[in-house]
């Protein structure tokens, strides 16, 4: 497992803001996720190292929070919500345009590894429904012809990596 | 009347019953006293209290102060102190006993919060019992009979998870039947200080299980099986051989080291299936080693010793004492006597009358091993303090006491799986004498003597009378060899590490063939002149009492079976070889803090 400096040197000045250790598990969880985009399991073993505990009191708190991941993602993270609002105003819908647009199901990494597709529950943007976040950006009023328009900006901002 | 309570007991009121018990008790434990019954799961007097299953809620109530000026309200219909009682229950376990707290476990509200815990702890119980080893021992069924409401309301699917992890090599978790109690984490955690267990995917689908890559293979794993209140964590060993019930429970000692851990020995007709733990708060709380419950297992082994042998000959005990004897008498003046610290006090008092009567000088093999600071400590010999109790030995010597340390409480994680590396010797007199040629004919009590380094050449110049549970190459040597019962199928005691005399009892019968020491040693003594003893545990402890000092006023019947304190002060100037191991500090040590 390699961390970034950035990474590294954030994990050393988080600790210290926690009177005991053993606090610092989750926003060392969320540090490596974000450098390494999923919790590999050397990472469990290397951050009780770090915290002074053993293995399984890390591991308890990976498998107890549903978005830590354990397996690696897509490039791009597309999280459909689900909740109420949006399940009502077409989230359902928007999901299966984005499925059918990168070939791929909800869960799992496309073919082309670009990206991964889950539901999610409430984003908090119920006036807008239904609303999909792409990485860190918000995309509201998500309904088939936008997700056609999003998957055709993803896979145009993948042609122009390659 | 009723006794004023001593200064550090408080009296609390259970069901309208005051008794005084001492400050801080819980309420589970005060109950007890009391005679009360309040059901739990996940507590357990030797753990620390986490309060997760909620089983032993009460209803708890202090006595009405006025808050402004303290004054004690009082109720005018009974004429007592007004009683506030709080709406909702607590749980017991967590509650520490007050002056003046009142409980109650009784009144249909608790009667409704255990049948509502015990109703959600059987959503996603298997109700395997006919085919659960638990069952018998379980304490969810006992409770589901007891407290809960006897039939199920549940018509949903119940939860699928593992049914047969290997925690370690031999402990098996079925997952289903776990109620989340976490007793065997905190055990892990606390006692043995190797925190490999754990839930993961919390909330509906919680499985316990270790860290991946991790085992469970600490060696008290099996504690885990015994504390688990469900079928959850059951022994590989014992798993599926036999129920319990069927079982008849003989109180033991785990003869392993001289800690002399307290076990129960199950056994039904005549065959051992299980060792488990005996609580006693002073020696092995309710603990007790992988390795100590593995010991029956030599007890029906092919090695054991069946036949009564002159010179490779099968024969008659009769036949084999006059053999003995007439051995020794030839050789008189040149003989020796090894005695054991894995025999008990009554058979080390019979082998120093033998020694005694034809003038032998007498040795002491001792066993020496890296404790684990727990409950196995560095001297693997059950009794030697039973053998300075008795006078068989007044000091000793151990193989390799330069090289052995006594061990400190091992760090966490690193707990051997077994142990192991027992070194065994200091015969290095005897073997001195055997070379010098004044030593003709040797006497090993239950002694491989060339395990305790004697070499094959020296024992091939003496003539060996053994007596002895199995074969080894002393007994394949000896002139005389006359088998003998292991601990499991005898009465006797051994003295512990902190001098405390305990008892143990006869689980099963010897196997054919294999004579009594107590009887071989007597029927020995008699045969070359001296007095005639008793071979029997309870007659031969007057003669005991009257001729052993720290053993005086003593019958082997009131020894209790927690076992009883000798007064240790003629050896405190011997070095003994243990290091700390639970409720035991080394007198240095113990000097040092003082």
């Amino acid at each position: 497992m390699n961390l970034k400096p950035e990474t590294l040197r954030r994990i050393d000045e988080v600790i210290p803001h926690y009177p005991v250790k053993r606090s610092a598990v989750l926003p060392l969880l969320h540090l490596i996720q974000e450098d390494v985009g999923y919790i590999p399991p050397e990472a469990t073993e290397w951050v009780a190292q770090k915290l002074e505990l053993q293995p399984i009191n890390v591991y308890e708190v990976v498998t107890f929070y549903p978005m830590f991941r354990q397996k690696p993602i897509g490039r791009r993270h597309i999280r459909v919500c689900r909740t109420l609002s949006c399940a009502l105003m077409g989230g359902y819908k928007a999901c299966e345009t984005f499925e059918k647009e990168f070939d791929t199901h909800r869960g799992e990494v496309s073919p082309d590894g670009e990206v991964t597709i889950e539901f999610v529950e409430c984003l908090a943007s119920c006036g807008t429904a239904p609303v999909v976040m792409i990485d860190d950006a918000l995309h509201e009023k998500v309904d088939p012809a936008k997700a056609k328009e999003l998957s055709a900006q993803i896979k145009q901002q993948a042609g122009q990596r390659r | 009347m009723i006794a004023a309570p001593k200064p550090d007991l408080v009296t609390v009121n259970i069901d309208g019953r005051e008794i005084a018990v001492p400050k801080g008790t819980n309420v589970i434990e005060a109950a007890r006293l009391a005679g009360v019954d309040v059901p739990y799961y996940c507590y357990h007097p030797k753990l620390t209290v986490v309060g997760n299953c909620r089983m032993c809620l009460i209803e708890m109530g202090m006595p009405a102060v006025d808050p402004a000026t303290k004054a004690p309200i009082m109720d005018p219909a009974t004429g007592k102190q007004k009683i506030n009682w709080i709406p909702r229950p607590q749980i017991g376990c967590a509650t520490n006993a007050a002056p003046g707290l009142h409980i109650r476990t009784n009144t249909p509200q608790i009667k409704d919060c255990r049948e509502g815990v015990m109703e959600f702890l059987l959503i996603n119980h298997p109700l395997d019992c006919p085919i659960c080893d638990q069952a018998g021992e379980c304490k969810l069924q006992e409770q589901a009979t007891g407290y809960g409401r006897g039939y199920s309301r549940f018509i949903e699917q119940k939860n699928v998870k593992p049914k047969r992890t290997q925690l370690g090599p031999r402990v098996t978790l079925d997952d289903e039947r776990c109620i989340l109690c976490s007793r065997c984490i905190r055990f892990c955690k606390e006692i043995v200080r190797d925190d490999v267990l754990g839930f993961i995917d919390r909330g509906s689908y919680s499985t316990l299980t270790c860290h991946p890559g991790r085992m469970l293979t600490n060696n008290y794993s099996l504690n885990t099986v015994d504390i688990c209140p469900v079928g959850a964590l059951t022994s590989t060993d014992f798993r599926f051989k036999m129920r319990v019930w069927f079982l008849k429970q003989t109180n033991s000692i785990d003869t392993e080291s001289s800690v002399g851990a307290n076990t129960v020995v199950w056994s039904r007709e005549g065959i051992i299936y299980r060792i488990t733990p005996r609580r006693n708060d002073m020696v092995n709380d309710t603990w007790v080693s992988d390795s100590a419950r593995e010991l029956y297992k030599p007890v029906r082994a092919a090695d054991r010793l069946t036949a009564i042998k002159i010179g490779n000959v099968d024969s008659t005990l009769d036949a084999a004492v006059k053999a003995a004897a007439d051995l020794l008498r030839a050789n008189a003046g040149a003989i020796a006597v090894v005695g054991s610290g894995r025999s008990s006090v009554e058979e080390q008092f019979l082998t120093r009358k033998l020694a005694e009567v034809v003038k032998a000088s007498i040795h002491f093999v001792s066993r020496v091993a890296a404790g684990d600071g727990i409950l196995i400590s560095s001297d693997r010999n059950p009794n030697t303090r039973g053998a300075l109790v008795t006078g068989l030995i007044s000091r000793f010597e151990h193989a390799g006491s330069a090289g052995v340390r006594p061990a400190s409480a091992e760090k966490a994680g690193k707990m051997p799986a077994l142990p192991g590396g027992v070194v065994t010797g200091a015969l290095s007199e005897l073997a001195a004498r055997i070379d010098a040629g004044t030593i003709k004919a040797v006497v090993s009590i239950n002694e491989d003597l060339v395990a305790a380094d004697l070499t094959p050449a020296q024992l091939a110049k003496v003539a060996v009378i053994h007596v002895g549970t199995h074969a080894n190459a002393t007994s394949a040597a000896a002139k005389v060899v006359i088998p003998t019962t292991t601990v499991f199928e005898k009465n006797g005691t051994f003295v512990n590490q902190q001098f405390r005399i305990q008892k143990f009892y006869k689980a099963v019968p010897g196997p054919a063939g294999a004579v009594d020491d107590l009887i071989a040693l007597e029927r020995l003594g008699t045969a070359l002149g001296a007095a005639a003893a008793a071979t029997e545990v309870n007659a031969l402890w007057t003669t005991l009492a009257a001729e052993v000092p720290a053993l005086r006023t003593m019958t082997f019947a009131n020894i209790p079976d927690t076992g009883l304190l000798l007064d240790a002060t003629p050896w405190t100037g011997l070095h003994f070889i243990e290091g700390e191991t639970l409720h035991y500090k080394p007198a240095a040590a113990a000097a040092a803090k003082a």
